[in-house]
């Protein structure tokens, strides 16, 4: 079926046909429809679960975290401020290897005051053992977010799962969405009530007490072990989500002309849709450009893009993130899968879209140009008005 | 209520990692024999934290979650709305924090949680300071104590958590203290058998915290009882009533002095007659304040 649908409300759609047990959140701009919606399908009896509605973000990951832990599914939503807010709590969802999914409406830090997109809340996440994905479209967001509960509940896993998408470009963008029937949702989706990291008082048990050094760094390593499971459970369940719905993920990247260029853009989000217009102009013109967007963003694909980096001579990595003093997340990331396949492309890093500026077609051809020239390193793409 | 009704059963187990004389597992104890094995507890950083002892043995027979600072109650109200959503109506679900993780940074999370009206009972055990980080000043510090945060005296007031959990109007509210297990099983009771976020507060004495010899938790719990300074009430669906021996001291006479509890603690030594004189007087306005309550409820017919 399909229904015409914002980023926002794509989740909303997904996370109803999750079937969710508990939702708990609290309101920040640009996230507020999701839960608005979830509201509706809650209080109209669609959705059967228990809305909290919290005092703060650092609740709403509080209160999902006690729900997980008794063995109910959970759903909550945040951005920006909102996320730094919960940040504490969202590691110990990991630490405690609750499969709590998770949308994240980026939207740029104060101050000054932003409520546009920028992805630096999202990739301030980038090492808190969550599972990451990065959608670029309303579509996306409601696939992502029925895959978030495949892997995050996943046995192999039990790792907090995260989707994130751009603040109103995808957020408030109405497009086209197929959703995939209940009955569908239904066999795709792990089975509820199964799983075995939950408290019970007939085998009582503790969930996060003191461990000594020893115990510590064994149980941090269980988590480790845990996200390298992740890529090959979110590739299953990308193809799996593929077979049921006819989109396949078992991909961790998007790719446009990856294997055939000289030079690469490695993007992230909904910037990539001008990105990928740019390269076909560029080709059109004899330019040999490709174009990988990144969609699992942890665990991070180093093969996949390292594969990719081998035939490439350079790469032009596009950050939407603020960063000083360094080089950005993806950036690095980037570099780490070019020396770890023990290649070493050209490198520029380039950040560009804070705080929502639009990073437009043409802006893709400057960068390469730049690029063409000799640039390399890191520069921030002001671009706008 | 006689003592041999007390269930035999332990659910906090030999073992555990807390100090010789720790009042709060005197308070744990009975708590936990009162609510029996299906409790669900929530513990935010806490001496408790450290009591349940180290991964993989712990010192607890319920389940239990260890949660942040500041997150137990919101914790809290997930796992409840879990629990009954999963069908299990049956059991309860227990904050059991101390003062700095409820009348500091986990006040907001607890407000929030008895406005929302989470069936959660929240029991605070108040050992009026940060203890497990090396005894530093809380917001339930009582003034004029000693605190390595507070060296020449706490400046400030005890915050009176309980009056404002009352103000929040949840079904109810109660103080315990660890000398009086029986008026602690029935408070605990009866906190169970009502829907709603119940809030308790005990007192729990410190023996390395407080400066006093471990043998003394008891006596000096029941000396905070008899001279006033700890009042042991109820506030049952708005209601107040006096429990315990606290019925029998609104007459000032019947109250020992409070420099008897005073004198027993390190944490008040450097008091001077003029300090003692100045707690006596706020402990004898404190029960005016109360005075004036029952007053108003005989008044009102209540």
């Amino acid at each position: 079926m399909k229904k015409v649908l914002t980023g926002n409300y794509a989740a909303a759609y997904a996370v109803r046909a999750a079937e969710p047990d508990v939702i708990s959140a609290y309101p920040i701009t640009p996230q507020t429809p999701i839960i608005e919606k979830l509201s509706e399908f809650v209080d109209s009896g669609e959705l059967d679960a228990r809305f909290v509605r919290v005092e703060s973000e650092h609740s709403a990951m509080a209160a999902v975290i006690g729900a997980s832990s008794v063995g109910a599914r959970t759903y909550t939503a945040t951005s920006s401020q909102g996320l730094f807010y919960m940040y504490e709590v969202c590691w110990w969802a990991a630490g405690a290897r609750l499969p709590i999914v998770m949308g994240v409406v980026t939207r740029a830090l104060g101050p000054p005051w932003s409520i546009w997109s920028e992805h630096t809340d999202f990739y301030a996440m980038r090492d808190s053992g969550w599972v990451m994905y990065f959608a670029d479209s309303a579509q996306e967001v409601y696939d992502l977010t029925l895959q978030a509960y495949m892997v995050a509940e996943h046995p192999d896993v039990l790792l907090p799962t995260m989707v994130g998408w751009d603040a109103f470009e995808v957020s408030h963008t109405y497009e086209p969405v197929e959703l995939v029937p209940l009955d569908r949702v239904r066999r795709l989706l792990p089975e509820k009530g199964v799983r075995e990291n939950v408290l019970r008082d007939e085998e009582p048990a503790s969930l996060g007490n003191l461990a000594y050094p020893d115990d510590y760094i064994k149980i941090r390593y269980g988590l480790r072990r845990a996200m390298e499971a992740a890529r090959r459970v979110a590739r299953d369940a990308g193809a799996k989500f593929g077979e049921a719905a006819g989109r396949d993920y078992s991909s961790p990247l998007e790719c446009v002309h990856c294997g055939d260029s000289d030079v690469l853009f490695v993007t992230m989000g909904s910037i990539t849709g001008e990105g990928v217009e740019a390269v076909r102009r560029l080709r059109e013109k004899g330019e040999s450009v490709g174009l990988a967007r990144i969609r699992l963003y942890r665990p991070f694909p180093y093969e996949d893009v390292g594969e990719l980096l081998e035939s490439a001579k350079g790469v032009i990595v596009v950050n939407r993130a603020s960063r000083f003093g360094g080089y950005a997340a993806l950036s690095a990331d980037v570099m780490a899968a070019a020396a770890a396949r023990g290649v070493a492309p050209g490198m520029l890093e380039v950040v560009a879209g804070v705080g929502g500026v639009d990073v437009r077609m043409e802006d893709f051809i400057g960068m390469y140009e730049r690029f063409r020239a000799g640039a390399r390193g890191s520069m921030w793409w002001i671009g706008g008005r | 209520m006689a003592h041999r009704v007390f269930p035999k059963e332990e659910l906090l187990l030999k073992g555990h990692a807390a100090c010789p004389g720790c009042g709060a597992t005197v308070l744990l104890r009975h708590v936990l024999k009162a609510l029996g094995p299906k409790t669900y507890m929530v513990i935010p950083a806490s001496c408790s934290s450290v009591i349940a002892g180290p991964y993989p043995k712990t010192a607890f027979s319920v389940p239990l979650l260890h949660i942040a600072f500041a997150a137990s109650a919101a914790a809290a109200s997930g796992m409840v709305e879990a629990l009954e959503k999963l069908g299990r109506r049956d059991v309860n679900v227990v904050v059991w924090a101390g003062d700095g993780g409820t009348v500091d940074i986990g006040l907001q999370a607890l407000s929030g949680a008895a406005e929302r009206g989470h069936n959660i009972i929240y029991i605070c055990y108040d050992n009026e300071a940060y203890m497990n980080t090396g005894i530093q000043k809380s917001g339930s510090t009582p003034p004029k104590a000693w605190t390595t945060t507070t060296p020449t005296g706490n400046p400030g007031f005890k915050k009176d958590l309980p009056s404002i959990m009352a103000a929040h109007r949840i079904p109810y509210v109660a103080t315990l203290n660890p000398a009086y297990p029986n008026d602690i099983l029935y408070k605990v009771r009866k906190a169970a058998s009502i829907r709603g976020l119940k809030y308790l507060h005990a007192l729990s004495p410190c023996p390395p915290g407080w400066r006093y010899d471990s043998r003394l938790t008891v006596k000096i719990a029941r000396l905070a009882v008899e001279t006033g300074v700890w009042v042991l009430y109820e506030v049952d669906h708005g209601v107040f009533r006096l429990t315990g021996p606290s019925k029998h001291l609104v007459d000032k006479s019947r109250r020992k002095p409070v420099v008897e509890y005073l004198k027993l603690q390190g944490r008040f030594r450097h008091l001077s007659e003029e300090d003692v004189e100045e707690i006596q007087r706020m402990v004898d306005e404190n029960w005016e304040r109360i005075s004036e309550i029952l007053k108003d409820q005989e008044k009102r017919g209540v």
